[in-house]
């Protein structure tokens, strides 16, 4: 920050608000030791929205659960606004791939879950649930169940319920790869929108191209294990944007330009798996 | 209201009808002998009997409030020990299969034992009705929690929440599905063992009634005191259905 002019400098002029520090993760397997992250370093600036795009077996959910502070013993540091933190920490809000309402609990006590757990009044914690049910374009389904729902509507429910802790940085992990391709271009929109009201600061894990391309502000690729930061790249693409960007030539020259990069990426990882077969197969 | 809304009860209705319809003709004609099985005319006569003779009403009462005892005692008890074994591996470990040894044994054979322990008394009936209800209780809460979605767990953990709000506001509530089958099965063993007990020990409520009309070779009023035990059953089972749908409307 202010003694680290050169650091500043690389992130083009703005102060980095996330940095994540030279990550390093092995996983013990029955095979040795395989490293899974390998000296990953980025930093994301208050209000930004990064992609983190890789290949399956880039070490992405890994160090989305070091990040959100489910997985320890790791190397390397996470900084938030200059502090290290370690373990789950309030400051970053995270949302799963998997579906993860609370099926026992209707619209709007999923919620004000975590409101609940701060011990804010149940009339505050239900206006402020409310507050963000609305942003996510959920407004007059309080009371439904979660079984009630589209799997979308499920996944905004579970973006509201963590954007009601009000997390600094909200931590996404493929939150839309179970759904079809046009709820995904569609819950993008939302995403975006929210993103223009909230200044959100989001850091966003995917494997999907036109995702990242039409929600970020810098994509950071990763290579096929071990995941390494490959290159980032900025997405000059203006602001505000809708889903309609996806037919804009600058669109389609960004989805080109990262596929190159994965591509190689990708197709490592195919090999990699077939190599692992025949072995298996002439064991 | 429609067709069908009504259709699987008149379907289940009209064939209980027809079934002792059936039985009727089979007795009367001859094929089944009446002197083992009643005619069921005969047994729909009877409850009247068995309601102003033999004091039902209060027999019905007595067994279930003795299910009901047994019910709240497997509640506390069987839940608390399935928390426990799910809490500390080394006791589920060392537990789980005698647990699950002790489910399918015929423990109605331990009542001698009880009665000496409790007496002839309403106590050795709702203990021995509690002892052999425990085990679907303990492991249905155990399978319960240890099958919580490892992605609640994290929502939690990633809210930060402590140990006491990871158990009461995730786990348990995750588990109550399947707590609530334990449940529904020990009060089925419970209400079995009761009765059961209370015939044999010939002591308290429609056990005791059923054993007597036999006695007397009374079998229209001893399958009429039989509904009454159905009846027993079908009460739980709705009072069990309505407090899990309070607890969990979903």
């Amino acid at each position: 920050m202010n003694g680290e002019p050169d650091r500043a400098g690389k992130a083009a002029g703005i102060e980095p608000f996330v940095s994540v520090e030279h990550i390093v993760k092995r996983f013990t397997t029955a095979d040795g030791s395989l490293v899974a992250v390998d000296d990953v370093s980025f930093s994301v600036a208050r209000g930004e929205f990064v992609s983190l795009i890789g290949p399956s077996g880039c070490g992405k959910s890994t160090l989305f659960n070091i990040i959100g502070g489910l997985l320890a013993d790791y190397d390397g540091a996470i900084r938030v606004g200059g502090e290290a933190i370690r373990g789950t920490h309030g400051e970053i809000g995270m949302v799963f791939q998997e579906e993860s309402t609370f099926p026992w609990r209707n619209v709007l006590e999923n919620v004000a879950f975590p409101l609940e757990i701060a011990g804010v009044p149940k009339g505050e914690r239900h206006e402020r649930a409310r507050h963000f049910i609305d942003l996510v374009g959920l407004g007059g389904f309080e009371r439904r169940q979660p079984s009630e729902l589209s799997g979308g509507m499920r996944q905004r429910v579970a973006i509201a319920r963590t954007l009601a802790a009000a997390p600094q940085i909200l931590l996404m992990d493929e939150p839309f790869a179970a759904l079809d391709e046009q709820t995904r271009l569609l819950l993008g929109d939302k995403v975006l929108q929210i993103q223009q009201t909230l200044r959100q600061t989001t850091l966003l894990i995917t494997h999907n191209i036109t995702e990242a391309v039409q929600l970020s502000d810098r994509i950071i690729v990763m290579t096929y294990r071990p995941g390494r930061v490959k290159r980032i790249v900025d997405i000059d693409l203006p602001r505000p944007r809708t889903s309609a960007v996806v037919s804009s030539t600058a669109f389609g020259r960004h989805v080109a330009e990262i596929w190159n990069d994965l591509r190689e990426e990708a197709s490592r990882g195919m090999r990699d798996d077939e190599r692992q077969l025949r072995g298996g197969a002439e064991r | 209201m429609n067709s069908s809304q009504w259709g699987p009860s008149a379907l289940g209705l009209g064939t209980a009808v027809a079934t002792a319809a059936v039985l009727e003709a089979l007795i009367r004609g001859g094929a089944i002998n009446a002197y083992i099985v009643p005619l069921p005319s005969q047994v729909v006569l009877a409850f009247e009997r068995v309601l102003v003779e033999e004091n039902v009403v209060h027999r019905f009462l007595l067994t279930t409030a003795e299910t009901l005892v047994a019910g709240a005692l497997i509640t506390v008890v069987g839940i608390g020990l399935g928390v426990l074994l799910h809490r500390f591996r080394l006791i589920r470990a060392a537990c789980e299969t005698w647990v699950a040894a002790f489910a399918s044994a015929p423990v109605v054979l331990m009542y001698p034992l009880f009665l000496v322990i409790f007496g002839r008394s309403a106590t050795t009936i709702v203990m021995m009705g509690f002892v052999a209800a425990l085990p679907p209780v303990i492991l249905k809460t155990l399978e319960g929690l240890a099958g919580t979605r490892p992605v609640l767990i994290d929502v939690g953990r990633s809210f930060s929440v402590t140990r006491s709000q990871m158990f009461w506001k995730i786990m348990l509530p995750a588990a109550l599905p399947t707590v609530f089958v334990g449940l529904r099965l020990g009060l089925i063993f419970a209400m079995i063992n009761i009765v059961g007990v209370e015939f044999l020990i010939n002591f308290g409520g429609l056990g005791q009634l059923i054993n007597e009309l036999a006695e007397r070779y009374d079998l229209p009023g001893t399958y009429a005191a039989i509904g009454f035990v159905v009846l027993v059953s079908v009460l739980f089972f709705y009072v069990t259905e309505r407090i899990e749908r309070w607890l969990r409307p979903a």
